[in-house]
Formats: C-alpha cells, structure tokens, sequence
C-alpha cells in the first residue's frame, strides 16, 4: 500500500497544473444564454487540444498522452481542482472515442476520432426510450435495412447536448425476432437530418441540459454500423462502462469544493461551534473522503486486473447520495439565499436530485452490487 | 498510489485466516463465551509465533512490522470473534512504544511483545477511573491515557477491578479506578499511541462486518420463502448492499489510517478520526443488519449472530465513538484552510 503518487505521476500532475494556470479559460459568459455558453466550452475544448490535453487518456496514435490509469485519475482530479468548464465534446472524448477504439473499424478511427478530439463535431449519447431507462434493453426504436442503408424510426430521452451533436452513439432494434439483448445494433446517426427532430426537456432547475428526439425515418449508412450488427448490446456496454470510469473523479474533486466551501461559510457563521453542524459537517468530510479512497482502490483494481470491478457502482451510489446530503445541509447552514431562485446553492440543491437517477439510479446500483458483487440471487421478473 | 497489499502482507493476512479459520471456529467462541473464559491455548499459539509484537520494534523483540500489519491482524481476529487478549494488549504495547522512555520499553515491550505479559488500554473519564477496560480483568499492565493525552503505566495493585461482565463475554471488559498518583508517567505523549489504537480498533470492526455480512449473505441465499431465496427479494437484496457500502467506507478508512501511522504521521489524528467513526457507525449499523435480515433465527443465541453485534457494541465506543471523533474532525477542520479540492492523499 503507497498513497504518494510516483515521481512520474507528480511531474504529470505538475505539468497539467502548470498548463492550466497558463492557459485559463475566457471567464463564463453572463448573456447570450446557452449558444454563448456552447461557442465558450467549443473554444475551451480547442484550447485543450491545442494544449495537448484534451484527452490525455486516450493512446498516442490517436492524439492523446497514452495515460495511465493513475495519472488519467489525476487529470480528472486536476480538471475539477481547476473549475474549468466542460468540454463541449465531454462524452465524444470519455465515451464516443473509447467506444471506437474498441469496436471500430479502422475506417472508422480515421474518419472520427480526430474531430472528437478537437471538438470540430460533438457526439451525443441516444440509448434510454421512454420506455427503456433502467430497462434499457428494452428499447423500442427500430433500424430497418433498405437499399443498402438503415432507416430509423422511434424516440429516444435524456440526450444530453443532442441540440448541437453532430453525431448520436444511437442503439436501435434491428431483429425484433430475436432475444431481447441480441437483436440490437449500435449505429452512429448523422444529427444533420430533418428525420431527426430535438425538443429541449426543461429539467427542475429551469435550465435544458437534455433532450428528447424524435427520429422518423431518419437514414444511417451500412459503413456507420460500431462492432457488427446484433452486436449491439455489447457495444453499449462499453460505452456505459466509460460512463463510470473517468467522470467520477472529477465529481468527487467537485463534491470536495463544495464541502469546502460550506465549511468556509458555516466557519465565518460561528456554526462550526454548534455540536449539532459540527456534527453532520464532518460526517459530510467522512464520506467525501471515503469516496476519494474507494475510487482510487478501484483504481488500483484496473491496474492490477485490467478491469473496473462492479465495485464503481458503490462509489457513484456513496457520491450522489453524499452531494444530496451536502447540498441539504446546506439550506439550513447557508440560509434562505440557498432557497432563492438563480444563486448557486439553490441550483445545486436542485441538481443534486438528478445524481441518484442519471448514469444508473441508486436502486439499479444496489442490485448490481447486490448481484454482481455479493452474489445474491436476481429476482425473477417477467422478460 | 496503490491500495493493494505487498505479498508478504497478503501472506500474513491468509495465514491468519487459515488458522483462526481452525482455532476460532463459532462452536469454539460460543464455549467460551458462554464459560466466561478467554482462550489460553489460542494465545500461547499466537504468542508463539510472534502476533503480539507484530508492530513492536525488533529492538524490543518484536517483529518491527508496520500498522498495516497489525491492522491486518486485528481485522482478522475480530472476523473470527476470537476470544484473545491481543487488541488490548497490542494498543498497549503502542502508547509504550511511543510515550515511553527508553528504560520503560525495555521494561514492558519484550514481554508484551512475546505475549508472556498481557496489556490494556484505558481512558481516563474521571481523574484515574475508566470503564469499559478491554482485556482489564487479565492484563498485567494497564496504560491510563488522561484528556490531555499524558498517560501512565499501573500494575495491577495499583488498581481496583470493578464489574468485569459486558454484554460480550469473549473479552473481559471491567472497570477500574486508580489513584491520580498510582503507577508510571509514561515520558511522552501518548496521542500517536493512541491514534494507532483507533485504527487497531477500526480494523478489529471491519472485521466484524465482513463476517456479519458474509454470514448475511450465505443465509439469505439459502433461506426460502414464498418459493424463492429471501435474498432475491429487494428488500433484503438491498439491505446487504448497504452493508457492503458501510463496510467498504470503514475499510477503506480504515486502510487510510493504517497507512498514515507509518507513512504520513501528520495526518494520522485526521486518519484515525475518520477511520473511527466510519468503523464505528459501519460496526453497529451492519451487525444489527445481520440480525434483521436472519429473521427469527438472527435474534437466537445458537444463529452466534449476536456476538458480532455484542463485539461490534464494545468497539464502537471504546477510545470514543463516532459523535466524538466527528467532533474532534470538526476541530480538525475548523483549524485547516479550506483545499479547495486540493488532492488529499498527499
């Protein structure tokens, strides 16, 4: 057991830092609402490329630093330390490129990786349906092969960006004869098409981060087929394991401000004096803590096995669970500002409901823990 | 970084579980418990090669390990309820190690490292008293640790046994009071020995859940209602998940404290603090889990269920429970400037 990080892994951390504080982003702009928001996380993602970092985990011959798990970990910790914005192509860069590297043809890698790097065209996520959340594979939308191309029909929910995607990491039913895990596909789906309509959903803090898409007929080459018709189940997979693997360490370096700054605010209030604030403030530390600790032995997992165990469920359950606790307390520490519409706390205790439901809900976590970690038997639901 | 354990660590941590997996069989511990007795035959083996001074220096005859592998010790030890005087004895071989002069380890550590001597560790409540004395009724020295972390060594005539029976019999636990002038000034202070003992302690309860939880577990998988493993259902599915959460909070805490003791001393009173209360609130919450989720059974004195929950009862509070270490956090915290998310671990 060492807790230091090498010396190889401190001059990494070091020369990111290094570079972050020379090349700060353009401070978030206060009008021109969302379209102002996207051209300033577009120009960060370019300065990352230009930079070299915009995905320092990626392998070299694809434009990244080939990054070992430990120091991609530090980069996510570095990136939320530094509360620089997100970049436009977050989910091209941690999923829509790994899904590739794995399954993608080499005309494929050539013709996309590229332009996710420096965020030239944005990928968005189209796997949950109305009716397929948890459930995902149960999902409804169709994929029909007609002179020699793919017609799509259906709907899809929570596309995060989906307004200014070029691509969409779409899963779609192709053989409604088969099993239901085996007669999916995994297509990339051109967002440049009338057969693709985006409606914004106005989530409970006001703002849209997701989408819905309505897709009538929309049409898909053969040659954007990712890892093989009916194979879409396991390429689905791989992207959602990316999912767990980088992001969190961000989020809990995020988490750890936060508890930060409450205790900064609860300090000048007197109120770490109260027993009581005291009290959860530190259980708050505990946990924020443990979260920190668990997701690096997990990592220690990767690089002993190769593979994150299902033990990630744990971390994201004890985060999202934690940021919702934090950001309660927050409402008693900080007051009636927290409650007031547009200051940061409020925003925050509002987003914070979304963690225990984006990404695999608290309940999805618990019977995969239950069952891929304890061992303990499914509960037989009808197919 | 890596959490991993070193081969010689993991070598130690299988040979333990090999032997307590024989010695300290749950038929085994129920005799006991149920005589009142601790087992001798159990701790002349122990002593015999070497557990007791696994943390002592060698200088002193011990094995000159680190925390980490009393930590792996203690986790196992409590795995297997076994019914030894090692937790105290090694919590008290720590503060004497750390506090004491150059003449009083020579004059206690070999003995307790070989085993021959057995210790405690007691905090003082009320100028020389102290309740709850883990190993109090056998030991042949006993560290006082006072509020301001100054501590001495008392024989046993320099102190009066009070009522030995706790609600778990596999250790004794009395009380004991003493005169403010009876025994030893250690030389110096006593609150990295101390902190070590927290960590011990937290390692000895995530034990405790480990075992609660496999046991859990293997019964729910095994016990049917309404035609199905009670395991399938969620409500009991989940309940164990939750157990593994709380259990992998304390452990890895725990693991933290462990490491800092040795590696990174500055931040050992933060470490152990955290540990403490993680694997105080973790040995409560999921030993009582262990029962609910036995049914009927769990609440029987034969489903040996109980004894995790009874041990897990003693180390919760032992050196102060988790409102306290919070509160000491809290003080940590207060007196730090915020990181702003500066990387913890170093």
């Amino acid at each position: 057991m060492d807790l230091t990080f090498s010396e190889q892994e401190t001059a990494f951390r070091d020369e990111l830092r290094d570079w972050l504080a020379d090349n700060p982003p353009e401070p978030q702009p206060t009008d021109g609402g969302e379209p102002a928001r996207l051209a300033w996380r577009r120009d960060w993602q370019r300065r990352l490329y230009e930079g070299g970092w915009a995905a320092p985990h990626w392998p070299v011959e694809y434009g990244g630093r080939g990054a070992t798990p430990t120091e991609s970990a530090i980069y996510f910790e570095e990136i939320g330390r530094a509360r620089v914005p997100t970049a436009a192509n977050m989910l091209g860069v941690l999923l829509g490129g790994p899904t590739l590297m794995a399954w993608g043809t080499p005309e494929q890698k050539e013709r996309y990786l590229a332009p996710i790097l420096s965020g030239e065209e944005i990928w968005c996520q189209g796997f949950s349906e109305p009716d397929a959340g948890s459930d995902l594979a149960a999902l409804k939308t169709r994929a029909v092969k007609s002179d020699g191309q793919w017609v799509v029909t259906g709907q899809k929910v929570w596309t995060s960006g989906a307004q200014h995607s070029k691509w969409c990491m779409l899963v779609a039913r192709t053989d409604s004869e088969a099993e239901k895990h085996k007669g999916l596909t995994y297509f990339l789906m051109d967002m440049e098409q009338d057969a693709v309509q985006v409606r914004p959903l106005r989530q409970i803090t006001g703002e849209s981060e997701f989408n819905e898409l309505f897709i009538e007929e929309a049409t898909i080459p053969d040659a954007n087929v990712v890892g093989g018709v009916g194979n879409g189940w396991k390429v689905a997979l791989t992207t959602l394991m990316n999912e767990r693997a980088g992001l969190g360490f961000a989020l809990q370096i995020r988490l750890r401000q936060l508890l930060d700054d409450l205790i900064g605010i609860a300090a000048e209030r007197g109120l770490l004096d109260d027993p009581l604030y005291a009290d959860a403030l530190a259980e708050l530390h505990v946990r924020c803590e443990s979260i920190r600790l668990l997701a690096w032995k997990g990592l220690t997992d990767v690089e002993r096995y190769g593979q994150p165990g299902p033990e990630g469920s744990l971390v994201k359950w004890l985060w999202s669970d934690t940021n919702q606790r934090l950001t309660q307390l927050a409402v008693d520490i900080v007051g009636p500002e927290a409650m007031t519409s547009g200051t940061s706390w409020s925003y925050e205790l509002l987003r914070a409901r979304g963690n225990t439901i984006e990404g695999g809900t608290t309940e999805v976590l618990k019977n995969i823990v239950a069952e891929r970690v304890l061992g303990l038997p499914r509960l037989k639901v009808a197919a | 970084m890596d959490f991993g354990l070193t081969d010689d660590q993991r070598d130690i941590k299988r040979t333990a579980r090999d032997l307590l997996g024989e010695r300290s069989r749950p038929e085994r511990v129920r005799e006991l418990a149920e005589a009142g007795r601790t087992d001798e035959s159990l701790w002349r083996e122990l002593s015999h090669l070497g557990w007791p001074g696994i943390a002592v220096s060698e200088e002193y005859g011990g094995q000159g390990l680190g925390c980490i592998e009393l930590a792996i010790l203690c986790e196992e030890l409590g795995r297997a309820l076994a019914a030894v005087p090692f937790l105290p004895t090694a919590m008290a071989a720590g503060v004497i190690e750390l506090a004491g002069s150059p003449q009083q380890c020579e004059r206690w550590l070999p003995g307790l490292a070989r085993g021959e001597v057995t210790g405690a560790l007691a905090a003082a409540e009320d100028g020389a008293a102290a309740e709850l004395v883990i190993g109090g009724g056998e030991a042949d020295v006993i560290v006082i640790v006072h509020e301001d972390q100054t501590a001495r060594v008392l024989t046993p005539a320099e102190y009066e046994l009070g009522a030995t029976a706790s609600i778990d019999p596999t250790r004794s636990a009395p009380s004991i009071s003493a005169s403010l002038d009876a025994g030893e000034d250690l030389a110096g202070d006593a609150a990295a020995g101390v902190d070590r003992a927290l960590v011990a302690i937290s390692s000895e309860l995530v034990g405790v859940c480990d075992r609660a939880l496999e046991m859990t577990v293997s019964y729910v998988k095994e016990r049917r209602q309404f035609g199905v493993p009670v395991g399938s259902f969620q409500a009991v599915s989940h309940r164990c998940a939750q157990m593994l959460l709380e259990t992998e909070k304390a452990r890895s805490t725990t693991a933290f404290g462990a490491w800092a003791a040795d590696a990174d001393p500055e931040r050992l009173p933060e470490a152990a603090a955290m540990a403490k209360a993680a694997a105080s609130d973790a040995g409560r919450e999921v030993t009582a889990s262990a029962i609910q989720a036995h049914g009927g059974i769990g609440f029987t004195w034969e489903a040996d269920v109980h004894w995790l929950y009874k041990r897990a009862q003693i180390d919760a509070v032992l050196l102060g429970g988790a409102s306290r270490q919070r509160a000491r956090l809290a003080e940590i915290l207060a007196e730090r400037p915020a990181r702003m998310g500066a990387p913890q671990l170093q």
